[in-house]
């Protein structure tokens, strides 16, 4: 469906977008990637994003987790503006309220998974013996507890994607931005990350976005948004992936 | 933090040891270097303030007339007097340099309480015309016992002079008087052998001066050793962040900032000058000993100071800190997207 309605008001999403514009500057040329785009989430959504390359769904999944600023419109994550917010600011902000995972997991290779997973808690002031109780929690529950010791390089791509995710948890954030979690994954170890990633959201109630290429990992999200050059092209729900979630978490473009 | 720091350090193990071993000899070289020039500078340290030396104002290759003996003794503030000559011989070879003087003995000793001489050996080296005295670690080097036949071949005295050791001195510390060289340099205004007389510091000092150019050399290459191996490890650094960009952006996207990441990187960069540093001070000691040995005839003392020492490792640490601020500067300003975008 293409949504077309700007009066919406949402009631209280988790994130919510309104006539957003970003555009990169190639030399001397500008190049628009989303334009005027509006969008609402909600809180405990699974939501994947899809679209051809250059659609611009990471450069969404980067402006709604804070790690990039859009050239206009407006942008909140949790009743925070988050255009308002300085460099410091965002940077505290992304520490408290978003996990992050990516394509080829960007762990730190000369750390242990468990150091690995360690690092997000090192900037809170938890003492040392706290920091390794959540993590040794973190890491049982993607199952690794055998492994945490272990160095990337040790681990497969399924199990170094698993330590990624414990770290992305390991702050207990309200948003998890997972930008193609399973791309380099084979079938197994994707289903794993998935499995991983619908428990965290039904158990936990994390709110996920999921950037993919990969129609079956979209297929596992309740929400699935198709995005062309920039505009949202579809917002689809998928039934029998769906859970049950408020009304608010419509798109408007 | 710092057990990521200290892991970044290693990650590349031939780098990290080439880059170490760099700063080492750097280091060395910084020592060594300013360890030869305090060497070249250790005659002026060692003067003693009491001590005037009048020679003739010309050059120190002319002599001065054996009467202005009595004349300069009659000064005011003379308490003593003895005079000395190049001598200029040849042990064996050339190759076995020492520097000889010919002196008036038993004044000369009076004037230069800082060698300790027993008693009895005194008494023996002045009754024997051809009696010497040699410093004790030029005894050891020709293997001298007191009482051997040292023969030296003239250069400016013509011939074969036989010596017999009488004395192995040792020096104590100086202490004595104030100079009156003006007015011994008046006195001889205008004769046929015009002096200049200076303390015995001005006149080390003199020599000294004459290899300033060497010495300002010596030292300009002490320092850009510092500054290529600067350059060095400020490219290591800037290798090593470009390689991480990637992981630094992750850091961000976690929540550390940019000072959290300049503090990584300044910390590789000075663990890596530090332990370089320390190896190239660990280096310097065996080093300025064989240079000691090898180059002993030449200086007198070759004084690896603490002053040195210290000097080496805070270079070492300055050369650290600048090497990394350039890398630091870049990796705190990463933009996350952009650096993601690069490495995925």
């Amino acid at each position: 469906m293409k949504a077309s309605s700007p009066e919406y008001s949402p009631a209280s999403p988790l994130v919510f977008i309104e006539h957003l514009y970003k555009s990169y500057r190639r030399g001397s040329q500008n190049l628009p990637v989303l334009e005027d785009l509006s969008l609402a989430i909600a809180e405990g959504e699974f939501l994947a994003l899809m679209g051809p390359s250059g659609s611009g769904k990471t450069t969404l999944l980067n402006l709604i987790a804070g790690l990039d600023r859009p050239d206009q419109g407006v942008l909140s994550v949790g009743g925070v503006d988050l255009t308002q917010l300085s460099e410091g600011q965002l940077a505290a902000w992304r520490a408290h309220h978003v996990g992050f995972i990516f394509q080829f997991y960007q762990l730190i290779p000369v750390l242990t998974a468990f150091e690995n997973v360690e690092l997000p808690l090192l900037l809170t002031p938890l003492s040392r013996r706290e920091r390794r109780d959540h993590v040794a929690l973190a890491i049982e529950l993607v199952g690794l507890s055998d492994r945490s010791h272990h160095y990337p390089a040790q681990l497969s791509g399924g199990q170094q994607q698993r330590v990624a995710i414990a770290r992305a948890l390991i702050t207990d954030p309200t948003l998890i931005s997972a930008d193609e979690p399973t791309g380099d994954l084979d079938r197994d170890s994707a289903t794993e990350v998935l499995d991983l990633l619908c428990r965290l959201n039904e158990e936990f109630g994390k709110t996920i976005i999921l950037v993919t290429h990969d129609p079956e990992a979209a297929s596992r999200a309740p929400r699935l948004i198709r995005l062309i050059k920039g505009n949202l092209i579809t917002d689809e729900r998928n039934n029998k992936a769906a859970r049950h979630f408020p009304d608010n978490s419509q798109a408007l473009t | 933090m710092f057990k990521l720091t200290w892991r970044n350090t290693f990650r590349h193990p031939l780098r990290s040891t080439l880059t170490v071993a760099g700063m080492a000899l750097a280091v060395l070289a910084f020592c060594l270097l300013r360890t030869m020039v305090a060497a070249w500078y250790s005659g002026v340290a060692a003067a003693s303030p009491v001590r005037l030396i009048t020679r003739n104002a010309i050059s120190l290759v002319f002599r001065l007339p054996l009467s202005y003996q009595q004349k300069i003794a009659a000064i005011p503030g003379i308490v003593n007097l003895s005079y000395g000559n190049w001598f200029g011989g040849i042990y064996i070879d050339e190759r076995n340099f020492f520097p000889q003087f010919a002196v008036y003995l038993s004044k000369y000793l009076e004037i230069h309480p800082e060698y300790v001489i027993p008693p009895n050996q005194k008494f023996k080296l002045l009754q024997d015309r051809r009696g010497c005295v040699a410093g004790r670690q030029l005894a050891r080097r020709y293997g001298w016992r007191l009482g051997d036949a040292i023969v030296l071949k003239g250069t400016i005295f013509p011939g074969e002079y036989r010596f017999v050791l009488k004395v192995l001195s040792q020096v104590a510390a100086p202490e004595l008087a104030g100079p009156i060289a003006q007015k011994i340099d008046a006195l001889f205004k205008n004769s046929l052998a015009e002096t200049l007389t200076e303390s015995e510091a001005a006149f080390q000092m003199g020599f000294v001066s004459m290899t300033e150019a060497l010495l300002l050399a010596i030292q300009v290459v002490s320092w850009l050793v510092i500054v290529v191996i600067l350059v060095l490890l400020a490219n290591t650094m800037a290798m090593s962040a470009r390689e991480r960009l990637g992981e630094y952006a992750v850091l961000k996207t976690m929540g550390y900032r940019p000072r959290h990441l300049a503090g990584l990187i300044m910390g590789e960069s000075l663990l890596l000058a530090f332990m370089g540093g320390l190896l190239g001070l660990l280096l310097t000691f065996p080093m300025v000993h064989f240079f000691k040995t090898k180059l002993g005839q030449y200086f007198r003392v070759f004084p690896l100071t603490n002053t040195t020492l210290a000097l080496g490792l805070a270079t070492a640490l300055v050369v650290g800190l600048l090497a990394a601020i350039l890398p630091a500067w870049r990796a705190s300003r990463v933009g996350i997207a952009q650096a993601l975008r690069r490495v995925g």
